[in-house]
């Protein structure tokens, strides 16, 4: 349990994916104009990282102990198929949402994130278990990043900052403190 | 318009990759990588050279094979592609360079999902001759090897106080250990980001008075 509560935190917050590992920084600069819409992302990205991570602990087991050199292959056709999955049921049931999401929502396919997790999970030899807390915990991280800035740029917008610097430099500074703070985080497992 | 009847029309391809069209500070595309791997020149230079193989490779692949693929089929069928040449890359890079390869890790399986790379072959080299496809390619991914090399040197000076581990200052050089961590990143990017708006603007205004003064002399501006 501790091993999981662990696994869960460190891809939340103290090594946040999109804050200290620079994965999925499309969407990160891309879609957080508005909050809403970022953090429906965030959770359509959770659901993604959930079915990949399921995906990529079968193909690890039973499929590239064979094919090693498919590795990337196998699973960024997984992650395509997932992908496509989750558009279809957003357009069914919410097309507002789809029509909000716009590109964005097919470029989860490309979305580093995704694939970082398989990659990552692969690499430290996660099991089954650990594996999906690992996505649960990864996709949380990334909709919490998210979330905190669209925030902070709905506040940006009404804002008066100097025009140099307007618009994605603007991002730029805001996530780089983002990321100080979120190094704060790194000492929470320490000296326990 | 083919190549044939304007033959620098490769060349402008090749050029406007570099810097009017230069994917990562013009265009924002391929941070990932941009940011996660650039902490110090040689990891950028590698992580370059890498993307270039790749992007060149796949938009040649595309561009020959861009009457075979069905439309509705042609992203997977481009990420296969792509995803082909990182594979060759990887195991090519732990061969070669071990230690490079140790350094970046999954970043280099992760070049399959930089946008820059799927984004030219959906927007240029799907639609263009190979010719055309190989200089875009080409401009494109000098573009994103100097942007690389400029935040890595940058991070690598400031962070480490060093240029390709040679060490640039006196001992008495506090480097700032913040610029090799991942905020480092960021901000670096940020304040690259301002410095070229910054120029752009300058350019702009310097463009404006020139205008006006030839308003008053046409001639003598021609002249010079």
């Amino acid at each position: 349990m501790g091993e999981l509560l662990f696994i869960f935190a460190s891809a939340s917050v103290i090594n946040n994916f999109t804050l200290a590992y620079f994965l999925g920084l499309c969407p990160f600069f891309g879609v957080t104009g508005r909050l809403e819409t970022a953090f429906r992302l965030g959770l359509a990205n959770i659901f993604v990282m959930i079915i990949t991570s399921i995906a990529s602990w079968f193909l690890n087991s039973f499929v590239l102990p064979h094919a090693p050199y498919l590795r990337l292959i196998t699973f960024i056709v997984v992650i395509a198929s997932s992908v496509q999955f989750v558009e279809m049921v957003i357009k069914k049931l919410s097309p507002a949402l789809f029509k909000a999401l716009g590109i964005f929502l097919p470029l989860i396919t490309t979305n580093c994130a995704i694939l970082g997790l398989a990659l990552f999970s692969t690499n430290r030899g996660y099991g089954f278990v650990q594996g999906l807390v690992y996505a649960l915990g990864a996709g949380v991280g990334l909709t919490l990043a998210l979330v905190i800035m669209a925030g902070l740029r709905e506040e940006i917008e009404l804002t008066n900052v100097p025009k140099l610097v307007r618009g994605v430099a603007m991002s730029f500074f805001i996530a780089g403190i983002l990321s100080m703070a979120f190094m704060g985080f790194a000492g929470l497992f320490h000296g326990s | 318009m083919s190549p044939a009847q304007n033959p620098k029309r490769p060349l402008d391809e090749f050029i406007k990759g570099l810097w009017r069209e230069n994917p990562v500070f013009i265009a924002v595309l391929g941070l990932c990588p941009a940011m996660a791997v650039t902490n110090s020149l040689e990891n950028g230079l590698v992580m370059g050279a890498a993307s270039t193989f790749v992007l060149v490779g796949s938009s040649l692949f595309v561009s020959l094979l861009r009457k075979l693929i069905p439309r509705a089929v042609r992203v997977p069928v481009y990420i296969i592609i792509i995803a082909t040449f990182v594979t060759t890359v990887d195991f090519v890079l732990a061969a070669l360079m071990p230690v490079a390869h140790k350094q970046l890790g999954a970043f280099i399986s992760l070049i399959v999902v930089n946008c820059l790379i799927l984004g030219r072959q959906e927007a240029f080299a799907s639609k263009n001759p190979v010719g055309l496809a190989a200089a875009d390619a080409l401009g494109m991914s000098a573009g994103f090897t100097v942007a690389l090399a400029m935040i890595g040197g940058v991070r690598e000076i400031l962070g480490s106080g060093a240029l390709l581990g040679v060490p640039l200052f006196g001992d008495s050089f506090e480097p700032w250990a913040i610029m090799i961590l991942p905020p480092g990143g960021f901000l670096t990017l940020g304040a690259l980001l301002t410095l070229f708006a910054w120029i752009k603007e300058r350019r702009a205004k310097q463009e404006m008075r020139r205008q006006s003064g030839s308003d008053q002399s046409p001639v003598q501006r021609r002249a010079v």
